[in-house]
């Protein structure tokens, strides 16, 4: 059986609260099926409101949203059969872990034998076996959160949304819980639609990752495409850390360009950038500029280290470079340390191809 | 561990627990010290008085210190069949004498025609005889006393006299409920067409159940709105909920009446879109319409402040996980939204049903002859026959009746259960 592409597809869907502002602008996306694709965005970039829609919580202004090829707009929640994951679980906290599980089941009749053997599959899925009889608030925020996972997948629902389901757990217990939701995910192939605003959530977890800003999907693509090829500099400065020069293009050709800053000129690589004249902002990922480079850069500065901090498994180093002085070194620290000191002076290097000169800021 | 047994010393060897109490003790005291003034309060003006309204309520003293030689003697009336012997008349004479001589023995009379009919007139025959001198003390005074009255020649009414003995006694209480003490000391119940507490007590008990039920119906849905309506929205909403808390009950019941009295506007408006006759109008008031519509109205804040208080608690979140698995809205209401308010509705309903069971101004303005409450009687001895015994056995047994109430509650749903803000 083939997947289909377009099993969830938002097709040019508007949506405004007060007739005023456009909350989710035009919105163009297909989710394949069994595919986990990530929501990601600032607060009040429309993302969550996007789901809402696909859940049936709020309508669309204009458009039309579609799972699996029939037009949903006008459905109400209940009858959409999408599981839901919400932000801070939402368990029903008058019934055992069994009857949270137990209530999809029972509103859709199904038979006591059939409920007791899906309610057990789910919770071992989550490895909560003999957590029947508890109550929501004897469990911890962790086991809270597998018990609203397994709750929203216990009746086989085609699509699974997840609204920042992991925003209130610590940072260790959110990183195991990635993973285990991840192998969830992989083990029983349903789609699953998650949202977040943490970036390394949504860049560890997602087939595919959209990211939103201003009701605007900027780009999708999958996580190491987002994280090397930004397409714009919203995505470039919201994934990943990253260095910018502001400039101008005063030379350019195929996959060279030259971009005259303050002080000085260097090449990049043109993304967005078409002609000379355009103002454009060059983004460089930190990891990408080295320190004293063996090998023939195209790029070769000479900046006076402002600060070393120590981050555990790498150093930080902010140079004064090029007129600014936030420019960001990411060192890994290894046995062949460079000794890094505070008003050093260092050569740093990076490829131009690296240096992706995208739309101004 | 085997040192669980033993005490565990601070370092200078003072033991553990010793140091721990004397550290809080400072701190209990201060904290009493701040609860003191409260409690102080309470004990003057809430279990002292409480204690007198049931010593009133049972005192029966007065008699007991009015005729000490006739009890005295009627210690030797061995069968009381019979007529008490010559002892205990010779005893009542003189303590009837010694009231007259102190203007007291009116008293004595309406005191004793309460406990039976018809004393009132032999009392005040024997005390003419007294103020005329026409008794003879040398002589029999059962013989005498009995000639004055065939009714002092009835044992049934010295067994009236004896009963009222004791210094304390329960028979208020019985009144209270249209039972009575029988001469010969066993219960018994008044007449059925003159049963008129039991009426009052079933129809208190009517009216408030129904006043907190037309309060819970109307209430729920206010404060669910009240709870999910947006802040700008909400808050006028409350202060339209608030308001008639900050009017005076007095005036709220008097525009009820002003409301629906048969000339009122209610009508009027009835009588306008033609609904009923003009020279038809329905009665609403001096009624148990007025009664609950007025209750209803002045009680509803009472309903919807808890259950607003809890309504804010509960997720909206919980209604859509509730949707988004499959329930109908119904569904998701019903098992998921309405058990989380339980708490409020048990506090509300038993404030209202509490507050509406002893209930008085506006039952004795907007009620009439049929709408009228148990308080009303209350107040109708208090200040009317002034029995205030009776008034305050009347009293008690609402108090009790209360208290059972919250008891009953108690088993069923849970105190802890209750949440009013």
């Amino acid at each position: 059986m083939s997947k289909n592409p377009e099993f969830v597809k938002f097709d040019k869907v508007d949506k405004s609260y007060d007739g005023k502002v456009l909350v989710v602008k035009d919105l163009q996306l297909d989710i394949a099926e069994g595919e986990f694709i990530t929501m990601l965005g600032p607060s009040g970039s429309g993302k969550t409101t996007c789901l809402m829609m696909l859940a049936g919580f709020e309508t669309p202004t204009h458009g039309e949203i579609l799972l699996d090829g029939n037009i949903i707009s006008n459905i109400p929640p209940h009858k959409r059969g999408i599981g839901m994951v919400f932000q801070n679980y939402a368990l029903f906290p008058h019934m055992t872990v069994y009857e949270n599980l137990a209530f999809p089941l029972r509103v859709r009749k199904v038979e006591k034998d059939e409920i007791d053997k899906k309610v057990d599959k789910a919770l071992s899925m989550v490895s909560l076996n003999g957590f029947e009889t508890r109550m929501p608030a004897q469990l911890s925020g962790g086991q809270q959160q597998r018990v609203a996972v397994a709750r929203a997948l216990v009746f086989d629902p085609a699509v699974v949304l997840m609204d920042e389901p992991l925003g209130a757990l610590d940072k260790n217990l959110r990183e195991s819980m990635q993973y285990e939701i991840k192998h969830i995910h992989e083990s029983i192939g349903v789609t699953v639609v998650y949202v977040t605003h943490d970036q390394s959530e949504a860049l560890t977890m997602s087939n595919r990752i959209a990211v939103f800003n201003d009701g605007k999907v900027q780009q999708l693509s999958d996580p190491a495409e987002l994280y090397e090829k930004p397409v714009n500099s919203f995505v470039a400065e919201f994934i990943g850390e990253n260095n910018t020069f502001n400039g101008e293009v005063v030379d350019i050709d195929k996959d060279k360009c030259k971009v005259k800053l303050a002080k000085s000129e260097i090449l990049a690589n043109p993304i967005s950038v078409k002609s000379k004249g355009e103002k454009t902002t060059v983004s460089l990922r930190p990891e990408r500029a080295l320190i004293n480079p063996t090998d023939k850069m195209d790029n070769m500065f000479t900046g006076k280290i402002e600060e070393v901090i120590y981050h555990g498994d790498h150093t930080r180093v902010r140079l004064n470079l090029l007129g600014s002085s936030e420019f960001i070194l990411k060192v890994p620290n290894s046995t062949s340390n460079l000794e890094l000191k505070v008003s050093q002076d260092i050569n740093i290097g990076w490829n131009s191809i690296d240096a992706r000169a995208l739309d101004p800021k | 561990m085997s040192s669980e047994s033993k005490q565990i010393l601070t370092t200078d060897g003072i033991p553990l627990e010793v140091s721990l109490k004397k550290a809080e003790k400072k701190n209990k005291i201060k904290a009493f010290l701040l609860v003191a003034p409260l409690l102080l309060f309470l004990v003057i003006t809430y279990i002292f008085p409480i204690g007198d309204m049931f010593m009133r309520s049972v005192d029966d003293r007065m008699v007991t210190n009015m005729l000490p030689k006739t009890f005295k003697a009627m210690e030797k009336w061995e069968n009381l069949d019979e007529l008490p012997p010559e002892e205990v008349y010779r005893g009542f004479y003189e303590d009837y004498k010694l009231l007259a001589e102190n203007q007291q023995h009116g008293k004595l009379g309406q005191r004793l025609n309460k406990e039976k009919n018809g004393f009132n007139t032999i009392t005040k025959k024997l005390f003419r005889q007294i103020k005329r001198k026409k008794i003879d003390e040398s002589a029999s005074l059962k013989e005498q006393i009995n000639k004055l009255h065939k009714r002092w020649r009835d044992v049934e009414y010295w067994q009236a006299i004896k009963r009222t003995a004791p210094p304390y006694t329960a028979s208020k209480y019985l009144k209270g409920m249209d039972m009575y003490f029988a001469a010969d000391g066993s219960i018994a119940q008044v007449d059925e067409d003159r049963r008129i507490h039991r009426i009052l007590w079933l129809r208190t008990l009517e009216i408030a159940f129904f006043v907190t039920l037309f309060c819970f119906f109307m209430g729920y849905p206010i404060a669910h709105l009240l709870a999910t309506l947006p802040m700008k929205y909400s808050n006028l909403l409350m202060i339209c909920v608030l308001l008639p808390f900050w009017t005076s009950l007095l005036v709220r019941t008097a525009s009820w009446m002003i409301l629906l009295q048969q000339q009122g506007i209610v009508n009027d408006f009835f009588v306008m879109i033609g609904l009923v006759a003009d020279d038809n109008r329905p009665e609403m008031m001096y009624n148990k319409v007025g009664t609950y519509v007025a209750m209803t109205q002045i009680l509803l804040p009472f309903m919807v402040l808890p259950l607003y208080s809890v309504m804010k608690t509960i997720s909206p979140s919980l209604m859509r996980a509730g949707k988004s698995l499959g329930g109908t809205p119904f569904v998701a209401f019903w098992k998921v939204y309405f058990p989380l308010t339980i708490p409020g509705i048990g506090a509300g309903c038993l404030l209202v049903f509490i507050l509406a069971i002893g209930y008085y101004i506006t039952p004795a303005l907007v009620g009439g002859a049929s709408g009228t409450l148990i308080s009303n009687q209350i107040a109708f001895h208090m200040k009317t026959t002034l029995d205030w015994s009776f008034a305050s056995a009347m009293g008690l047994m609402l108090l009790t009746g209360v208290l059972v109430i919250y008891w009953i509650y108690n088993k069923l749903v849970g105190v802890d259960n209750i949440k009013l803000g």
